[in-house]
């Protein structure tokens, strides 16, 4: 037995190893930067041991933007994105002409190019010299006066950002949704018709509690991935995003390391380990309900 | 409530350029009212659409159903009062049991509308008549597969269906709990009186549980009659090989001067005319006999308690092996054994059609 589970640790060693340096080490090592009062990365000392970094962060202008900008950009696009790709899912589930053809247009903007995206996305949206952007030509067709989504109010660009989002996270969810909603037994349905269940009854009933985990398994990693937005706004407003006040947290915490007046590994840590306390906090909730709406 | 099936028809449509599928082909049979039916027939057989076809869930090529005298031909499932027990019982795993069989209830529209305390005193009544009602706030994944049966025609039968129906309701339960569950199936349909349709590839499960067997095969009724006839008289070869376990023994024989041969073995004197035949033996209609007629060379015996079961070979057999049951005080050894024939467990099928033929035994 001791021999054999020997084996099984000498088995596990390489990744262990790897994880150990790579995740691990750095993670004790943030912890560390976070408490380090006043550290100096040239000479390596700090002052001394504290939660000043914390304070300072939590102060910051920027840091509290940058919150509101995350917080804002979660609450609208998990939600939205989650329905609406239960929609397209539901939708796509109950055709069967074409399915196949629908499924792979639902499904490119998956694997395109972010680079491509976000090109597409400046057409639609950015004012330039020579035109105002696709969407707001269509605005102007309709007798509105056009916004600049790109450089002008703070609601159009969080829109832009918000819109880009969903866009950017649908497939992957209409995937999941669809394979869910084609794993639950056809009986279920028969069973509910004979019984003189009404379409609606039959979703709200059987498919939403059939697909649960999943619906839950998506909100989870959508709040997690949302938390964790960075490179939507900087493929939309650039890499100056202070002063374009569209920030998220993992923005700030990179710009305190390597952006224009960075190198602050203390605070960047700090704001690190805030965003990570956040996250925790959020998953924990939504895995007590999850638990208690799905337990058998 | 009797159900009339008349002319029923169901093709579907081919896939990838074959040809059509004729499910269910040409379907007439009335089931008199508080009857159990078994539609009985291999994978395939149309039983299944049949089903489908009476519940609603599918609609006939042509043909027309009724309920009574109602005609149900184009009513929706919903509107027909039915109840439909699945194989796969279909109970839906995040309610309890109590919320599967008050599901139907809290359906109903209108007039028709119960109150909460209404609908648990019908699904009480129903898990009574099914004795589940220890296990009322239980989910279904915590029970046994007898007991998520029992739910399931619990479940069917709470809005009082005037059609009960069953898709091969016993083919995911273990041999001995199927036994149970067959009888309990009986005792419910017994004491609800409820017409009552059950499929099934079983044939020992139809034999023992329905008032009358359909047999079917390829989409055609082969034999609709009560349990007993069907294995007794099968019309054909079909029929009679289907039934019964162990199969009924087939051999190639003819018919000279009145005589029946099997191979060379001379074994009855029967009032056909000369002509080839298709003779079937069920195992129980072989006698052991010194001076037997049918002569088989002795490949094994089981033993199997109260019987003895007598496997051999005969030329003439269509399988590679005899099989014959007979009781155990009967000591079989040597290299060869002779039978004589029960005639009454000896049919007779045409060669070529092979259907059954009438006959009597001469003496």
């Amino acid at each position: 037995m001791e021999k054999q589970s020997l084996k099984g640790w000498i088995y596990l060693l390489p990744a262990l190893a790897f994880l150990a340096v790579f995740m691990i080490y750095p993670l004790f090592d943030v912890l560390v930067y976070s408490v380090e009062e006043g550290y100096n990365s040239a000479s390596q000392t700090s002052f001394g041991i504290g939660l000043y970094n914390y304070a300072y962060v939590l102060h910051d202008p920027y840091f509290i933007q940058a919150l509101k900008n995350t917080f804002i950009l979660v609450i609208i696009t998990v939600p939205l994105s989650t329905g609406i790709a239960l929609l397209i899912a539901v939708g796509l589930n109950s055709i069967t002409k074409l399915k196949e053809l629908f499924q792979t247009i639902f499904f490119l903007p998956y694997v395109t190019n972010t680079l491509a995206v976000g090109l597409v996305f400046m057409i639609l949206f950015k004012k330039t010299a020579y035109s105002d952007g696709l969407v707001n030509l269509l605005i102007q067709s309709f007798g509105g006066t056009s916004v600049d989504f790109i450089d002008g109010p703070y609601w159009a660009k969080m829109f832009v950002l918000c819109f880009y989002t969903v866009w950017v996270v649908l497939p992957f969810k209409i995937l999941i949704l669809t394979s869910a909603l084609a794993s639950v037994n056809p009986d279920y349905y028969k069973a509910a018709k004979v019984d003189g269940a009404t379409k609606w009854r039959i979703f709200t009933r059987i498919t939403l509690p059939m697909i649960a985990p999943m619906l839950f398994y998506l909100i989870i990693t959508g709040f997690i991935g949302a938390f964790k937005a960075y490179s939507d706004a900087v493929a939309l407003f650039g890499t100056d995003l202070n002063a374009a006040g569209m920030n998220t947290i993992v923005g700030y915490v990179y710009d305190m390391l390597y952006g224009t007046g960075g190198g602050y590994p203390s605070y960047a840590s700090a704001a690190a380990l805030i965003l990570f306390a956040i996250v925790l906090t959020i998953t924990c909730i939504n895995l007590l309900i999850s638990r208690k709406s799905t337990a058998v | 409530m009797k159900v009339v099936l008349q002319n029923l028809t169901k093709i579907y449509p081919s896939r990838d350029k074959g040809p059509d599928v004729t499910a269910v082909n040409d379907f007439t049979f009335e089931i008199p009212d508080g009857k159990l039916i078994g539609l009985l027939g291999p994978s395939g057989c149309g039983k299944s659409t049949t089903l489908n076809l009476i519940s609603g869930l599918e609609t006939p090529t042509s043909g027309k159903i009724f309920f009574g005298d109602d005609d149900v031909t184009n009513l929706p499932p919903e509107n027909r009062g039915i109840g439909l027990v699945f194989q796969s019982y279909a109970l839906y795993p995040h309610m309890t049991v109590l919320q599967n069989i008050m599901f139907p209830l809290e359906n109903f529209k209108g007039k028709d509308r119960l109150s909460k305390e209404e609908m648990k005193e019908k699904a009480m009544e129903a898990a009574r008549l099914v004795q589940i009602e220890p296990y009322l706030e239980r989910k279904p994944a915590q029970m046994s597969g007898g007991q998520q049966q029992r739910v399931a025609i619990a479940r069917a039968l709470v809005k009082r269906p005037r059609v009960l129906l069953l898709d091969e309701p016993l083919s995911n339960l273990d041999a001995r709990l199927r036994l149970q569950t067959r009888e309990e199936i009986r005792r419910i349909q017994r004491e609800t009186g409820i017409t009552t349709v059950f499929v099934t590839h079983d044939q020992e499960e139809a034999m023992s549980i329905s008032d009358q067997i359909v047999v079917m095969k390829a989409g055609v009724v082969q034999q609709i009659d009560n349990p007993q006839d069907v294995y007794d008289h099968p019309v054909n070869l079909f029929v009679a090989s289907f039934l019964g376990t162990p199969p009924i023994n087939v051999f190639d024989g003819e018919v000279r001067d009145h005589m029946l041969y099997i191979g060379e073995d001379a074994v009855m004197k029967v009032d056909l005319e000369d002509r080839k035949v298709i003779v079937g033996i069920r195992p129980e209609g072989f006698i052991l006999d010194e001076n037997g007629p049918l002569c088989c060379s002795l490949t094994g015996v089981q033993v199997m308690g109260r019987d003895t079961s007598v496997v051999s070979s005969h030329p003439a057999s269509r399988n590679p092996t005899v099989c014959s049951i007979i009781s155990a005080e009967n000591k079989v050894t040597g290299d060869t054994v002779r039978f004589r024939l029960k005639p009454f467990k000896t049919i007779l099928f045409a060669d070529d059609t092979e259907q059954a033929l009438d006959y009597s035994v001469l003496e």
